[in-house]
């Protein structure tokens, strides 16, 4: 079972690099799904059954899906990818990539002292709901707050035509 | 009648408050009823105090009221004490009665001038800070006191302020008398740091236990007082400020530069006595001090033109008679003389105020002349004042009280001959230049018209001080006339009798005899150079070494000329070089810099999210690595 | 029962998480930084299920519903803006809507 884990972890990488490097914002997002399917798998393999339910119905699904439709509805088309092309000159990635390679490597050399192994026991999403409502009750409430807030955000947000421009807006007539 | 103490302070403090917040608003006769009443209240409660305060004495002749702690801080727990003895006593007598006559012909004198609230607010301010001075019980209080006449002197000399000659003369003022009160200000904090206290009862009680004769320390704190005093009471070194003080109106000159502020440094030397006779060095110093001052100062005022300026001088050079006093321990007579000396220059500076005033400030005694005829109250007064100043033997104030300083510096145990002839010196100069003072002024042709006579406001105050300048010396008699010793007896309670080597009456009268002599010689010679044949002064004068000597004197003893080279000009010369104020450079640098630090960091703000990004990036990364594994 | 390395849970983790923030760092496209910042969450919700598992409890499991709740609020209201964005400018350049300039 191990060697599935590793399979799954290597496809997340591969996937998400492939997700930062795409030009085409659709061609990316597939392959983010394919990121989140493989965490999922890893998610099941290391006994979070629930949560790998949960990534793949609610990020791979429904997420990816809302950024899809979005996408789709902007219409980008080929002048994007010419664009994003010009954008993602080599150069572009030699300081980012020095960066994050130099935090990476100190949070491996952090996590390299502790030498524990995660004995895949199953937790159940009985378990999971239990303690979410019960010492996690107000977290719950908060996040449904959260919740709401973002729908009306949203909605506000996505709405068009309105006169009265938001603050973040330039005062220009639509 | 004593618990009522409190009051004579306060009282003209209140005149200043008043007349500082509505003095605009106030007409000129209810500002002049304000600041002369204040005064004049003070000066009945003081009469009613000193006689309930001489006839039932409290006990060991003291009376401290407590008004309020001031400052509690661990040891140092300073309150606002009012201590009244002998001593004080007879200041704040002096200070009140003077002060009130004073106010009183100011009250005329002024009328004209702008600022007519203002005068009075600073006179009331004045008043209220010198009675704080003496009646302080400890030091920090009297040192309050200090600086709130030298504040009060400072804002009167530059009374007429749109003149910039008189902003400087009072700025000179401030900044030589600081100098001496910086020396005393540190004889404060070794007092303090030794005792644990500044109350001056409490610290002459401790000084003689803890601290043997000639102890460094001793001499120290004695020696850093005497900055103080020496630099209050313009004494040698710090005399140049006096002088160029008469800028202030007349007044002024009588009631701070003459008769009141200027001897807070023989006020202060009494008061503190013990410290001084630990330190035998520093009071010879004090004595040393006195003679050379009143020499030079009297040798000046031979020279000088401006009536005020040589009032001034013998201003300078009395009070080193009271130094003199001081430093052979003749303590009584010291403050006898501070008193007698009070009258008759408080009248002088009055009498001189009167003529400047009928005169349309004309100060040049040469340009006066023959003013005995129109002038007759003021002529009178100003003889007997001159008379007294000149200590003219029997009948005048001065005569007493010189006569007995002089006696202590002879036969005193810490007297010296050397002393004794400076004195006598001092005196033959005196009679001559207070009585060239007295010719050509008054004798001799007139040279000016008088516009105005004086009034009422100006003739009292001068009969009334011309009175006591000649009694206030039968108080106090010496052993050949009548030998009444009511002054220094009721001094004793508060300062130490001075002990006397060789008592005898017979040297006593021959030391009066010369001393007698030397000012009817003085006289004499005035008379004979001013009014007989005034050619001989012009010859004098004229000459190679005789116009030297005059220029010499004239300027003083070339003291300023001195102090500007010294002090003045170097110190000019770098303000000059520096006009842009090298430490300002440091605080402009440091502006710069974070202007240009802001600058820098502005350019980082791109407003591009990426950036941003990138920079959260490097902080995470430096933050890991300083958190784990630094 | 399979025993996988613990360090080995939140290399991963950490090297999807670097990974989301190169393509924060360098993309200028927003959707795609809108994609680089899922990543990144989803990258830290990974490190929190594998810390639960490590310990055998289900409290790293409910961090990372929070954390989903969370995301989900954050693509809602970030969609939005893109769309917002797009239609006031025509451009989806991160560079040239910016109004943050200092």
């Amino acid at each position: 079972m191990e060697i599935l884990f590793y399979i799954a972890s290597i496809v997340a990488v591969v996937s998400t690099i492939m997700v930062i490097t795409r030009l085409n914002a659709v061609h990316a997002l597939l392959y983010l799904v394919v990121s989140l399917l493989a965490v999922a798998l890893i998610f099941f393999i290391i006994g979070a059954p629930f949560i790998a339910v949960l990534e793949v119905i609610i990020y791979a699904g429904a997420i990816m899906v809302l950024f899809l439709f979005v996408v789709m509805m902007l219409n980008l088309g080929k002048i994007a990818v010419e664009q994003e092309r010009r954008w993602l000159s080599p150069g572009i990635w030699i300081g980012p990539a020095i960066l994050s390679l130099i935090l990476l490597l100190e949070l491996i050399f952090m996590f390299a002292h502790s030498s524990q192994a995660i004995q895949a026991t199953m937790i159940s999403p009985k378990e999971v709901g239990v303690t979410l409502f019960g010492p996690y009750l107000l977290g719950v409430e908060l996040a449904a707050m959260l919740l709401l807030a973002s729908i009306v955000g949203a909605y506000h947000l996505s709405k068009r035509k309105k006169k009265a421009k938001h603050r973040f807006m330039e005062e220009t007539a639509e | 009648m004593l618990e009522l103490l409190w009051l004579i302070p306060a009282l003209p403090f209140a005149g200043f408050l008043i007349l500082a917040l509505f003095g605009s608003r106030l007409s000129r006769q209810s500002a002049a009823v304000i600041g002369v009443g204040s005064v004049g209240l003070s000066a009945i409660l003081t009469l009613g105090i000193a006689i309930r305060f001489i006839s039932s004495p409290p006990a060991d002749h003291a009376f401290s009221q407590m008004l309020w702690q001031w400052i509690s801080v661990d040891a140092f727990q300073p309150a606002i004490t009012l201590y009244l003895d002998a001593l004080s006593l007879v200041f704040i007598f002096v200070i009140t009665f003077v002060g009130f006559f004073i106010h009183l012909y100011s009250s005329l004198f002024m009328y004209e001038e702008e600022g007519y609230s203002r005068f009075f607010a600073y006179m009331n301010l004045f008043v209220g800070s010198m009675l704080t001075l003496v009646l302080g019980n400890n030091l920090l209080l009297l040192y309050l006191g200090w600086e709130g006449v030298g504040l009060c002197s400072y804002l009167l000399i530059g009374f007429w302020y749109k003149d910039s000659e008189n902003g400087y003369a009072a700025r000179k003022a401030f900044v030589v008398t600081r100098v001496g009160d910086t020396a005393m200000a540190i004889g404060l904090f070794l007092l303090f740091t030794s005792f644990g206290t500044l109350d001056i009862q409490k610290l002459l009680q401790q000084a003689p236990q803890e601290w043997t004769i000639n102890s460094t320390q001793a001499v120290l704190a004695a020696a850093l007082l005497l900055g103080g005093a020496v630099g209050k009471s313009a004494q040698l070194p710090l005399q140049t400020w006096l002088p160029d003080a008469m800028a202030g109106p007349t007044p002024v000159s009588a009631l701070i530069h003459a008769a009141t502020m200027v001897t807070a440094g023989v006020y202060l030397i009494a008061r503190t006595h013990v410290l001084f006779t630990l330190a035998p060095a520093v009071q010879t110093a004090v004595a040393v001090v006195g003679a050379l001052t009143l020499l030079m100062a009297g040798f000046t005022a031979l020279t000088q033109r401006d009536i005020k300026r040589v009032l001034a001088y013998s201003t300078i050079s009395q009070i080193g008679y009271m130094f003199l006093g001081l430093g052979v321990g003749a303590w009584s007579a010291a403050v006898f003389h501070f008193m007698t000396h009070a009258f008759f220059k408080a009248l002088l500076f009055l009498g001189a105020g009167v003529i400047i005033f009928v005169l349309h400030h004309e100060h040049d005694m040469f340009k006066m002349g023959g003013l005995r005829k129109k002038l007759p109250v003021t002529f009178w007064t100003f003889l007997i004042g001159s008379a007294s100043l000149a200590a003219l033997p029997l009948i005048t104030a001065g005569f007493y009280s010189k006569d007995m300083i002089l006696w202590y510096t002879f036969a005193g145990e810490q007297g010296n001959d050397w002393l004794w002839a400076a004195g006598l010196a001092g005196a033959f100069i005196t009679s001559i230049y207070t009585f060239r003072m007295v010719f050509v002024t008054f004798y001799g042709e007139a040279q000016a018209e008088i516009t105005h006579k004086p009034g009422m406001q100006l003739k009292v105050p001068l009969i009334v001080l011309a009175v006591f300048s000649l009694i206030a010396g039968f108080i106090e008699l010496p052993h050949t006339l009548g030998h009444l010793t009511l002054f220094s007896h009721f001094m004793h309670s508060a300062l130490p009798p001075t002990e006397v080597l060789h008592e005898s009456v017979s040297l006593e009268l021959l030391l009066q005899v010369i001393a007698a002599i030397a000012v009817l010689l003085g006289i004499y010679i005035a008379y004979h150079i001013f009014i007989r044949n005034r050619s001989i002064a012009n010859n004098l004068t004229a000459s190679g070494p005789g116009a030297l000597l005059h220029r010499f004197w004239y300027s003083g003893w070339g003291f300023d000329k001195v102090y500007d080279t010294l002090f003045v000009n170097p110190l000019v010369w770098f303000a000059k070089i520096n006009r842009n104020d090298f430490i300002d450079l440091i605080y402009t640098g440091i502006a710069g810099t974070s202007r240009e630090f802001h600058r820098q960091l502005t350019r980082t703000q791109t407003g591009r999210l990426r950036w941003y990004a990138t920079g959260i990036v490097i902080g995470a990364i430096i933050t890991i690595t300083v958190v784990v594994y630094l | 029962m399979i025993s996988i390395p613990m360090e080995f849970g939140l290399i991963l983790a950490g090297t999807l998480f670097v990974l989301g923030l190169i393509g924060l760092m360098v993309r200028r496209n927003i959707i795609f930084v809108l994609m680089s910042i899922e990543i990144m969450i989803n990258a830290a919700g990974a490190a929190f299920i594998f810390a639960g598992a490590k310990w055998g409890e289900p409290d790293g499991q409910i961090m990372f519903l929070f954390i989903l709740a969370m995301s989900a609020a954050e693509v809602a209201v970030g969609l939005g803006l893109i769309l917002q964005i797009y239609h006031k400018f025509q451009t989806l350049d991160g560079d040239t809507v910016s109004k943050m300039r200092g």
